[in-house]
């Protein structure tokens, strides 16, 4: 039976029945970014641990995404035919950083800078062995 | 260190040009520079080539004669333009060449950028996911920006409908077709609030600057447009900028922020002295923001600047006379040459129905894309 795994390994908790980003604090300076890195970007020193990212934010700014995006590098398993409109946003995620993801809302009108949002998992593509994969982003609360 | 004067400009125009090469198109813009200069190829001391399809641009020496000269090619995305002119000024402001020739070329494929994310130092996750699009920054950077400021899309509509006015009044200009504010509203949304013709698109074209030790200028021109700052800068942590899966919670001023205030500093000129600019306008949005960005305006005035028609050529600060990247498109190695190009045509009142009245002294030139780099040359006569 298939698989249902990450886009890309280390991105979220997964499986878990709430699944969270995991993205870096510097054990020196606190600077926290996702996705996590060896060497903090602020500070650079290799002391980042990995962390849970909150699951809630407030929106940031947004914008759409009308077509399908140009592929490679794009990989849904969506066709130019099958393509759902999406938007793509930043979350600020308190206490963390501000985390740049598709959002489940593609329209616009119904999208406000500052109202809360909350992380998702989505269906995206499959891989060459034959499993799901799984993309995170953010719905409206 | 010697003054650095521009004495001759050449374009090749923006555009379309099936079965020809941007190499051949680069020799072209090199060869109208010359001649603007009344130079010879073989005057040219050093060439900087700047190109983002072709890795090297500097061949373009076995077009124009292969005289042995050092040419390099350099390449910083949208600000390549600045890099290409920054090189060729410090060689001849050092003393190690008289002439120098800054050269921009290209030839992009029809659409939007597309790469892979492993070029700009991204995790390929984020291509995967529909991510890696430098159009999504746009959309947000506008939507962010009218949201703090209170500013309408309308305002947007109104730079573009300027743009495509002054390249319909530009004979080589790509876009020659004005466009309502109207129908600029109307015409599809690519990324919200930005509508298709709100964008500027990729396209093909070169151009030349060629520049000289300023005591010797009056040899090539007797309208010679003197380089009194150019500076570049990348982002720093905190600043918005495109392509970013994330972004700290404190933020910066954007690169461009930072390479006008040093453009500035350099030139001993302020934004209250500049007569006509030239702004990086890859979206309608871009131009608004860049406005305050590049200190010609508080964030927010754009909609009363605009509505009074400010930035019109007439207006009190000319932007993006020739149309900008929105009806000149942008082939990435040659677009900032091309706002010399202009800047240089305008200073020496040779514009024709575009010309901006009053005999204009300074001109300001800004550049802005990925990964976050920002460019600002100051030129004055």
């Amino acid at each position: 039976m298939a698989k249902r795994i990450p886009l890309a390994p280390g991105l979220f908790t997964w499986p878990a029945a709430e699944p969270a980003l995991l993205g870096g604090r510097c054990g020196s300076c606190g600077h926290v970014a996702f996705p996590y890195r060896e060497h903090c970007l602020a500070c650079g020193k290799a002391e980042v641990a990995q962390v849970e990212l909150p699951r809630r934010g407030r929106l940031w700014t947004f914008t759409t995404q009308r077509f399908r995006p140009p592929s490679p590098p794009y990989a849904g398993a969506d066709t130019p035919e099958t393509f759902v409109p999406f938007s793509v946003g930043y979350v600020e995620l308190p206490g963390a950083c501000r985390v740049e993801a598709r959002l489940t809302e593609p329209d616009p009108d119904k999208l406000a800078i500052g109202q809360e949002m909350e992380l998702t998992i989505l269906p995206f593509g499959s891989t060459p062995e034959g499993d799901e994969t799984v993309v995170f982003a953010f719905q409206p609360v | 260190m010697v003054d650095v004067a521009i004495v001759g400009v050449g374009l090749h125009p923006f555009g379309r040009y099936e079965g020809k090469s941007a190499l051949e198109m680069g020799a072209d813009a090199v060869r109208d520079a010359l001649a603007d200069a009344g130079a010879q190829w073989r005057d040219v001391g050093c060439a900087y080539a700047g190109s983002m399809e072709v890795t090297n641009p500097e061949a373009v020496v076995g077009l124009l004669g292969l005289t042995g000269i050092p040419a390099r090619a350099v390449l910083n995305g949208c600000a390549t333009g600045n890099t290409s002119l920054t090189m060729a000024a410090k060689a001849v402001e050092s003393g190690e060449h008289d002439l120098a020739i800054a050269i921009g070329l290209d030839k992009h494929p029809r659409g939007a950028f597309a790469a892979d994310p492993s070029v700009s130092g991204l995790p390929g996750w984020y291509g995967d996911a529909g991510l890696f699009l430098t159009t999504h920054f746009f959309g947000m950077k506008a939507t962010r920006y009218l949201h703090d400021h209170g500013l309408t899309t309308a305002t947007l509509a109104k730079v573009a409908a300027k743009n495509f006015r002054n390249g319909a009044a530009n004979p080589k200009a790509w876009r020659r077709k004005a466009i309502s504010e109207e129908e600029i509203l109307n015409s599809p949304v690519l990324n919200h609030p930005l509508t298709q013709y709100m964008y500027c698109a990729p396209n093909e074209g070169a151009a030349a600057v060629l520049l000289c030790r300023a005591d010797q200028a009056h040899k090539y021109t007797d309208k010679p447009v003197y380089l009194r700052g150019s500076q570049l800068r990348s982002r720093r942590l905190g600043a918005f900028e495109l392509l970013s899966p994330s972004l700290p919670l404190e933020t910066a001023p954007s690169p461009t922020v930072d390479a006008s205030r040093a453009a500035y500093e350099q030139a001993g000129i302020g934004p209250e002295d500049v007569d006509i600019a030239q702004l990086q306008d890859t979206d309608a949005g871009s131009e608004v923001i860049h406005m305050a960005e590049n200190g010609f305006c508080k964030d927010g005035e754009q909609e009363s600047l605009l509505a009074q028609g400010q930035t019109e050529i007439g207006g009190k600060l000319p932007i993006n006379t020739d149309g900008g990247l929105i009806a000149n498109g942008e082939p990435v190695g040659a677009s900032g040459l091309r706002q010399v190009y202009e800047i240089v045509t305008q200073l020496r009142g040779r514009a024709g129905d575009r010309q901006v009245p009053g005999g204009p002294k300074v001109g300001y030139t800004h550049l802005y894309g990925a990964p976050g780099t920002a460019a600002v040359a100051i030129l004055s006569t």
